[in-house]
């Protein structure tokens, strides 16, 4: 045994006193006190970046997309606080938000109700009916994880998304139900007629249900959840039913995806079978699985980076939805901790103060390689223009260059970039993979 | 005489067509540190998921302190006092040694499904973990995940575990299993340190354990209690002897 006390030669008034004063030599309390400060500072960077965002990003579209971004990012850490955090996986999540979101048009086509709340507080409203259908659901799904709740949550997602086309009187069949906003109280004189004032609404939910769910994580049965995903056995010897701790996450999630279905109604101002449907529910566990589902702050990433592939990518190519799917393949096969988890990954290089010798490795096989894949693309896109383009439309526009995709060149000017850049990352690998271990051992160099 | 701390009456358990337990009638006094030994299969695993719920019996009754425990699903078992451990190490490996242990004293000090308190903020969750932690010696490795602790200090932390919900009746399924004579005599002093005062129900193996350990000691063989008693009474029955012991001993030897 190399277990020992480092307490055993404390005289015992001297221990019991360390315990009730807030001693700052006390390891505990000092890591506590590191730990606020450590916690809070990515809210308050994330809060402030938020707010002046819109001074570098000051087109509507751009808002728009933000918007968008945000929305997501709630959505997905709802959903991560059952994947993640409480190991069950659904498949039709979108219907929580969904009906949320159909709640809140309902809402504000209640002319007379509308008008005598602010906008801002009606997410709260999809939250409750979000919880509502939640607490329903969850009454039976949750009592076991694994397959039988993934399949039941699938059965029910698709049950609520074939209900829009039969209870059209709620989901409004195919044209979906649409609203109008600006009928609600106005907030401090805010009619939300600009899409600058709705991207200030959407972020201070952004902040607040984040922070929410984060503070819920740190609760006792936010602890459980995390207990019973890795062991419901053990947590019932604790005390703990496995099937209520999970119960309560659900209903939680289910509160945070309707905020989400609330948020999307007031910057879209019309819902349609597309927020419940199991493409929808699809996209969050992709958005979800993306970002990491081991980090608390993955999700958002995985947000942002699958709301950028969506918009900005899908300007410049028709495959956008490829190349997200081939990412997200390569992301479960590769790195399954997501782009959290790779970030997070580098943190023992930078304890040990070795990170600064990874970037040369790193532009020596990322750049190439990263080439090498561009050159893989446009290979994919001159495939996809050559056999789908209107006849006798030769010329296409890649990377900046126009040429016709029936001559031969561009395919061996494409292959070549291809094949160069590949085989550089790949003769460069290895010196990478050495200095990778040499960053994460500890001790100098040999 | 007070009422037992777990009473066991008629007690079977049948897989199918095979009778692992076999009526069982065993009375465990409050306090009383009591171990169950017998060859591999006899069932002593399988008595203890039937006490813990983890199965449920197919006749007989069991009782906490005179309470019938019929029907209760294991964690309301354990909000009545008993906790156990496993044959095979069952923590949350996951976790730091010291989220596990907070996680066991979450239900105990009355936090229950509370989604309004925050754990790093509670003193008492935070000072009464790391107390478990002093007692099994694991202060030092507080913050490491419970999977990379060493097979031995997995044990403890499991024992640590099981006892921090402050269980009167506290079952141990065969602490020492797989571990070096020094690892089991660290782990033996742990038990009888941690378990003071406590009804202690065991599984083991070891005989050195076993009898510096136990008060009474009851001999199971193919799902049948043939002896309990003292251990010189036990060691000195014929039966035991025929049965299990002897056999053991000269392995010992």
């Amino acid at each position: 045994m190399t277990v020992s006390d480092p307490k055993h030669d404390v005289p015992e008034g001297a221990r019991e006193k360390d315990q009730i004063t807030t001693d700052p030599s006390n390891p505990s309390e000092r890591m506590r006190a590191g730990s606020m400060t450590l916690t809070l500072a990515p809210w308050v960077i994330a809060t402030v970046v938020l707010i002046f965002l819109p001074m570098f990003f000051t087109s509507n579209s751009t808002l728009t997309i933000m918007n968008q971004m945000s929305i997501t990012i709630v959505f997905a850490l709802a959903y991560n606080m059952l994947l993640g955090q409480g190991g069950m996986l659904s498949f039709g999540h979108a219907v929580y938000a969904g009906v949320g979101g159909f709640a809140c048009m309902h809402i504000m086509n209640m002319s007379d109700f509308f008008e005598t709340i602010p906008l801002v507080i009606l997410p709260v409203f999809g939250g409750l009916f979000g919880m509502g259908l939640a607490m329903i659901v969850g009454s039976f799904s949750t009592r076991s994880a694994g397959t039988v709740f993934a399949m039941i949550s699938l059965g029910v997602g698709e049950l609520i998304a074939a209900c829009s086309v039969i209870i059209v009187a709620f989901f409004g069949g195919e044209e979906g139900i649409s609203g109008d906003r600006t009928y609600a109280q106005p907030f401090f004189g805010v009619e939300f007629l600009q899409q600058i004032e709705v991207y200030y609404l959407t972020i201070a939910w952004l902040v607040i249900s984040a922070a929410l769910m984060y503070l819920w994580s740190r609760t006792p049965v936010g602890r459980m959840a995390n207990a019973v995903r890795d062991n419901p056995e053990r947590a019932q010897f604790l005390g703990y039913s496995a099937r209520w701790v999970r119960y309560y996450s659900f209903i939680a999630s289910g509160f945070f995806c309707g905020i989400a279905g609330g948020l999307f109604a007031i910057n879209y101002e019309i819902l349609t079978e597309e927020n419940l449907n199991t493409a929808s529910s699809g996209v969050i566990l992709l958005v979800t699985f993306l970002g990491g589902v081991g980090f608390f702050f993955g999700p958002i990433i995985g947000a942002i980076a699958f709301t950028l592939l969506q918009t900005v990518l899908s300007l410049s190519t028709e495959l956008w939805a490829f190349y997200a799917g081939t990412l997200f393949v390569a992301t479960v096969m590769f790195f399954p901790g997501g782009l959290a988890g790779l970030i997070m990954m580098h943190v023992p290089a930078f304890k040990l103060g070795k990170a600064s010798g990874l970037v040369m490795p790193y532009i020596k096989t990322l750049l190439p390689g990263a080439i090498g894949l561009l050159g893989l693309a446009a290979l994919v896109e001159m495939t996809f223009h050559f056999r789908h383009a209107a006849t006798g439309d030769v010329e296409m526009t890649l990377f900046w260059t126009t040429f016709n995709s029936h001559e031969i060149l561009p395919w061996i000017i494409a292959g070549a970039v291809t094949v160069i850049g590949l085989g550089i990352a790949k003769v460069t690998a290895p010196s990478l993979k050495e200095a990778w271990n040499e960053a994460n051992t500890a001790g100098g160099a040999s | 005489m007070s009422t037992p701390a777990l009473e066991l009456t008629g007690l079977k358990k049948s897989f199918g067509k095979a009778e692992i337990i076999r009526g069982i009638d065993l009375s465990i006094g409050k306090a009383e540190r009591h171990a169950i030994i017998g060859p591999n299969g006899a069932g002593k695993s399988t008595l203890f998921n039937l006490i813990t719920a983890r199965f449920a019996p197919t006749a007989g009754t069991v009782k906490l302190h005179g309470e019938n425990l019929a029907g209760l699903e294991p964690f309301q078992i354990n909000r009545k006092g008993l906790s156990r451990s496993f044959q095979i190490t069952n923590i949350f490996p996951a976790m730091t040694v010291f989220e596990n242990v907070r996680c066991a004293l979450l239900w105990a000090q009355g936090y229950k499904y509370s989604f309004w308190h925050l754990v790093n903020s509670k003193r008492d969750l935070t000072e009464g973990a790391e107390a478990i932690l002093d007692q099994i010696n694991l202060l030092e490795r507080r913050n490491l995940p419970a999977g990379t602790l060493s097979y031995a200090e997995q044990r403890a932390l499991e024992i640590g575990i099981t006892i921090a919900g402050g269980a009167d009746v506290i079952m141990l399924d065969e602490p020492t299993a797989g571990m070096s004579n020094t690892e089991t005599d660290y782990i033996t002093d742990l038990i009888l340190k941690v378990t003071a005062g406590k009804t202690l129900i065991m599984v083991e193996h070891d005989m050195g354990v076993v009898f510096g350990l136990a008060d009474r000691i009851s001999v199971l063989v193919y799902g049948e209690i043939i002896a309990t008693g003292a251990p010189a009474d036990v060691r000195a029955d014929a039966r035991v002897q025929e049965a299990y012991l002897g056999a053991a001993l000269e392995a010992e030897h």
